[in-house]
């Protein structure tokens, strides 16, 4: 609309007069802004400079406790205890040299230590506190408390830290923990706030890294308020964890040490399943290591120890080692051929020592050979030419068929590290993976447990339950969590006739028991609880001609690393059987004479309870027996804690 | 039309128009913008490419921006006031639906490469078509209550709608941006008298309402009011910004704790040191000094655009500019009194300064309006 120049200048002033009277008030209050800027920054500077100093107010995680795993009667095996630690904030202690050199006059400092969490100091912020010395005595944090004065930024701490009471005999089942790494960090998608906690410790290697997400807990926090010298003044909120969940595992701590200690000196496994539930009552491997030598943060001398120890104590040879399973085979061959109907039960074959195949010749480990054999004949005495025979009718398929069926070449799910496949061949899989045709040679390697055939304790200990219950028994290693049981269908049976199975039993207890049984000298001579086996041996090298010629090397002549593994699979009682045990002794010579009296014992454990007592074992072992016994260390087995059981 | 009655030759044009544009603004606006990467670094600890980066990409588009729509003359501006109200009614509408929910307030749309707030929108759409309202209305009809009850009207129709979402601060912005352009138009004194006495009963109303059936406001915005009032009640909770932040800018001092050597800001105990409360880290980090020369700046741009307003005789331009230069004073006026603890907490950020993308576009964009009638004002042969 069109305005007079009049209206126009009368719009003008008025904008004028309004314009200027709101910038008066406008710049009026921004005065007003400045003077209280002034009051706050200058008049009561002090004041706010003293209450930035002061009054600090930190929001604190409080990491939960980590879910304790016990035994199955209750035991525990990984706990946490109360850990003093000194803790510094470096913002907080002004000369943190000073202040150190003040420490290490009241507290031995570890110098490796004290250079890593310096390192982990300046590389975080200022605020953030960094322990520097972990599981100290009591005395040591009262002589730091008493010192306080002389020693800025500088706490006293006490916080959690895992602990393993049986020591060695768990550190492979349940592995360790270790203060959360970098490297464990750049792995995760969205890490737990928790994790940022310097030194929080999370599993690293077996059950404890499988079951992290059970046992971590949930962290709490605590708003506190702290002063200059980091001290915290008063607690203004609490927000309390959430404790991790309690695991009950399926083993046996009793029986977990016996078995170690029979192992020691070996580097061997051992694996003790429950026939009927699947249950793990045992993983021995040896030697073992000390898991809480990594929780504390492992020096690099110990380390190098471990890892260059040729008996490899950090590697877990029940699940991890996998080994050719030599004559603990033959029961697979010899059930695929009954089962296949190329063989059978009474059918004879006759062993001059040798067989040829495809203008090779392949050796039974007897020279002079075993002249007729049947089935039962062939397993007791272990005679390798007849299941060469029985292989060979049987093809490698159908008898790869029949091995998986009893667990072998399956990777089991259980909750530790490294749990290995192991391998059973197949003309499929040497097409694949190797891309060469399979051989008849292969078929008769394969016979007897050798050439690509691979397989872990644990295989083997679940193949001879399976043999035992005739059923397709999962081995399980948690029992319950947070004390609900672990649910476990019952094991569905297997496709073998029960005619074949008992042929097979009834030359396992013959092997054991026979007048010309491989493993007669481990028998059980309690009448209620025989036991019923097999013997292997499997070789780590070829035997070349010149070697045939000259004669074959004994054992014992050879260096360690080229001695024949020994194994041995039995269960007891042979009835009502109710314990399988699976062994193998790296590099330990004959089956007969390094797997199977280990095995025996530990079976008798197993089924006792207790040390076995010496009207178990034929009497002319007895003085033997009693010595080991008297010689080894044993932990008492131990009562679970009492009061209201936890798991 | 009003700007046919002067001579339109006296108006540059072409690349001309860039030699009459308001320089001084652009300069101060800068330096502002300056002081803002400096704390954007400073808060992100030496972090350039975290929050200091993104700004300085949006000021230099801003400022490209501003330009732009300083350089089409003021009364295509004016003709779109009413289309811009329109539109920006219509987004706020929209993100009652499909806005994002950020902050515990529904109050962005997502365009993919920005999110956009329209309660931002439309503080300058408001300013405009009240501007353009009363550059139509005759002087005579200024005061007349029909006349008033109009542009009431059309500041209380986005408020209501900014405060459902709810956003107590732009609310507040909103009234108060409105009621300057009206203060300025020349509506009479006894209605903003009336309006102040009415505020005050709604203020009682509002503290005999809570806990009625009838509260009036959240509770959240009532517990904020109670810790704005003493905040040392709830040291953690709600009066916790208040507390620290006092802290922050208190311990500051004359000259500072130093270019990133602010303890307070950088324990982490401001949760929104970025945005809202970046105010804090400059009062400790420069300061008295830091914080007033900050204070010095926004006065300038402030005297500025007054100035300008006074010398165009064009309503529309005038008017416009005067709500503009409100508009900026009210977001530091409140954010400053907020961080000092003269006002409670509402979420205002700190024009030009704070990390937040849409505001300072759209601030940029006003201010190119400002140009526009700067440098299209009528001028005497």
């Amino acid at each position: 609309m069109k305005r007079s120049p009049k209206e126009t200048d009368e719009s003008a002033g008025l904008v004028t007069r309004r314009g200027l009277v709101l910038g008066g008030l406008q710049l009026g209050f921004m005065g007003a802004l400045g003077l209280r800027m002034r009051q706050m920054q200058i008049e009561e500077a002090d004041a706010y400079q003293l209450l930035a100093e002061e009054n600090r107010i930190n929001v604190r995680l409080i990491p939960p406790s980590r879910g304790v795993i016990f035994d199955r009667n209750g035991v525990p095996i990984a706990d946490n205890s109360q850990n003093y630690r000194i803790v510094i904030v470096r913002e907080d202690a002004g000369d943190v040299e000073e202040v150190i050199a003040r420490l290490r006059r009241l507290v031995d400092l570890d110098e490796d230590d004290l250079e890593r969490s310096l390192k982990e100091m300046y590389r975080r912020s200022p605020f953030v506190p960094i322990t520097l010395v972990d599981r100290l005595s009591w005395e040591d944090v009262a002589e730091v408390a008493v010192n306080a004065p002389a020693l800025p930024g500088i706490t006293p701490d006490v916080g959690l830290s895992r602990h393993y009471p049986l020591g060695e005999d768990f550190a492979h089942i349940v592995g360790y923990v270790g203060p959360v790494s970098d490297n464990d960090l750049s792995k995760l998608e969205d890490p737990d706030p928790l994790l940022q906690i310097p030194k929080f410790q999370i599993g690293k290697i077996g059950l404890e890294t499988k079951l992290e997400a059970d046992l971590r807990g949930k962290a709490g926090t605590r708003q506190i308020e702290v002063n200059a010298a980091g001290r915290v003044m008063r607690e203004l909120n609490r927000d309390d964890y959430t404790p991790g969940t309690d695991i009950q595992l399926t083993v046996d701590h009793g029986l977990q040490n016996y078995a170690q200690a029979r192992l020691a000196g070996e580097s061997a496994g051992s694996v003790v399943i429950d026939i009927e539930t699947g249950d793990l009552l045992a993983m021995a491997s040896s030697p073992s290591f000390d898991p809480d030598l990594f929780v504390r943060g492992i020096s690099t001398t110990n380390y190098r120890e471990l890892t260059e120890n040729k008996y490899r104590p950090l590697f877990n040879k029940t699940v991890q080692g996998t080994y050719p399973p030599g004559s603990t085979f033959k029961m697979m061959t010899g059930l695929a051929a009954l089962k296949a109907g190329v063989m059978g039960p009474e059918e004879t074959v006759y062993c001059p020592g040798h067989m040829t195949v495809g203008g090779r010749r392949f050796h039974c480990w007897k020279r002079g050979g075993h002249g007729w054999m049947n089935l039962d004949d062939a397993l007791t005495q272990s005679c390798d030419v007849y299941f060469y025979e029985a292989a060979q009718r049987t093809g490698i398929d159908t008898m790869a068929e029949l091995c998986h069926q009893f667990g072998l070449g399956e990777r089991f799910k259980l909750p530790v590290s490294a749990v290995a496949e192991g391998l059973i061949p197949s003309t499929k899989w040497k097409a694949q993976v190797r891309d060469e045709v399979w051989r008849p040679g292969d078929t008769i390697n394969a016979a007897i447990g050798q050439g690509y055939v691979l397989s872990s304790p644990l295989q083997l200990a679940v193949m001879t339950a399976r043999i035992a219950s005739g059923r397709a028994v999962e081995p399980r290693l948690v029992k319950s969590i947070d004390g609900v049981e672990v649910t476990h269908e019952e094991a569905p049976p297997l496709e073998v006739s029960t005619s074949h199975l008992n042929m097979i039993r009834q030359s396992m207890y013959n092997v054991s028991n026979g007048r010309r049984g491989t493993a007669r000298r481990s028998r059980i001579v309690a009448d209620d609880i025989r036991m019923a086996g097999k013997t292997g041996t499997s070789q780590v090298r070829n035997i070349t001609a010149a070697e045939r010629a000259r004669g074959v090397f004994r054992n014992d002549q050879l260096p360690w690393e080229r001695r024949d593994h020994g194994l041995f699979v039995c269960y007891a009682p042979f009835d009502k059987p109710k314990y399988a045990v699976a062994t193998v002794v790296e590099h330990g010579g004959g089956g007969s004479s390094a797997a199977a009296p280990p095995s025996r014992d530990i079976l008798l454990y197993a089924l006792y309870g207790d040390v076995p007592p010496l009207d178990a074992y034929p009497s002319d072992q007895r003085e033997g027996i009693q010595e080991m016994h008297d010689s080894m260390v044993l932990r008492p087995r131990q009562k679970p804690p009492s009061g209201p059981t936890r798991a | 039309m009003s700007y046919l009655e002067y001579n339109v030759q006296t108006v540059p044009t072409g690349a001309r128009k860039l030699l009459h544009a308001n320089w001084a603004i652009v300069i101060l606006l800068t330096a502002v913008a300056c002081i803002g990467f400096l704390m954007l670094y400073s808060v992100a600890g030496g972090d350039l490419g975290r929050w200091a980066e993104p700004q300085m990409k949006r000021f230099a588009l801003g400022v490209v921006v501003m330009m732009i729509i300083g350089l089409v003359p003021i009364w295509f501006w004016r003709n779109m006031a009413g289309l811009a109200y329109l539109g920006a009614l219509g987004l706020l509408i929209l993100v009652e639906f499909f806005g994002v929910v950020g902050m515990g307030a529904q109050r962005w749309i997502d365009l993919g490469f920005m999110r956009l707030q329209p309660s931002e929108v439309m503080k300058i759409a408001l300013v405009m078509i009240l501007a353009a309202y009363y550059d139509w209305l005759p002087l005579s009809k200024v005061s007349r209550p029909f006349w008033v009850l109009f542009p009431v009207g059309l500041i209380l129709t986005p408020t209501a709608l900014v405060l459902k979402q709810p956003d107590l601060g732009t609310a507040i912005l909103l009234i108060a941006g409105g009621g300057i352009v009206m203060f300025c138009a020349g509506v009479s004194w006894w209605y903003f008298i009336a309006v102040a006495a009415a505020a005050g009963a709604l203020v009682f109303a509002v503290f005999t309402s809570r806990g009625q059936d009838w509260q009036l406001l959240q509770d959240y915005q009532y517990r904020r009011i109670d810790t704005f009032l003493d905040p040392s009640t709830d040291p953690l909770g709600a009066g916790y910004h208040i507390t620290q932040s006092k802290i922050a800018l208190g311990s500051g001092g004359w000259t500072g704790k130093g270019f990133m050597q602010g303890t307070q800001s950088r324990l982490n105990f401001l949760p929104e040191k970025h945005t809202d409360f970046i105010f804090t880290t400059l009062a400790e980090e420069f300061g008295f000094v830091g914080g007033f020369s900050l204070l010095t700046l926004y006065g300038l741009i402030i005297l500025f655009c007054i100035l300008s307003a006074i010398q165009n005789k064009d309503r529309f331009g005038s008017l416009l500019t005067l709500g503009v230069a409100a508009t900026l004073f009210l977001f530091f006026a409140v954010n400053m009194s907020m961080v000092m603890g003269l006002a409670p907490v509402v979420g205002v950020p700190l024009p030009l300064v704070s990390f937040g993308g849409s505001a300072m576009l759209v601030l940029l964009a006003a201010f190119g309006l400002v140009q526009s009638a700067h440098i299209h004002r009528p001028r005497s042969r």
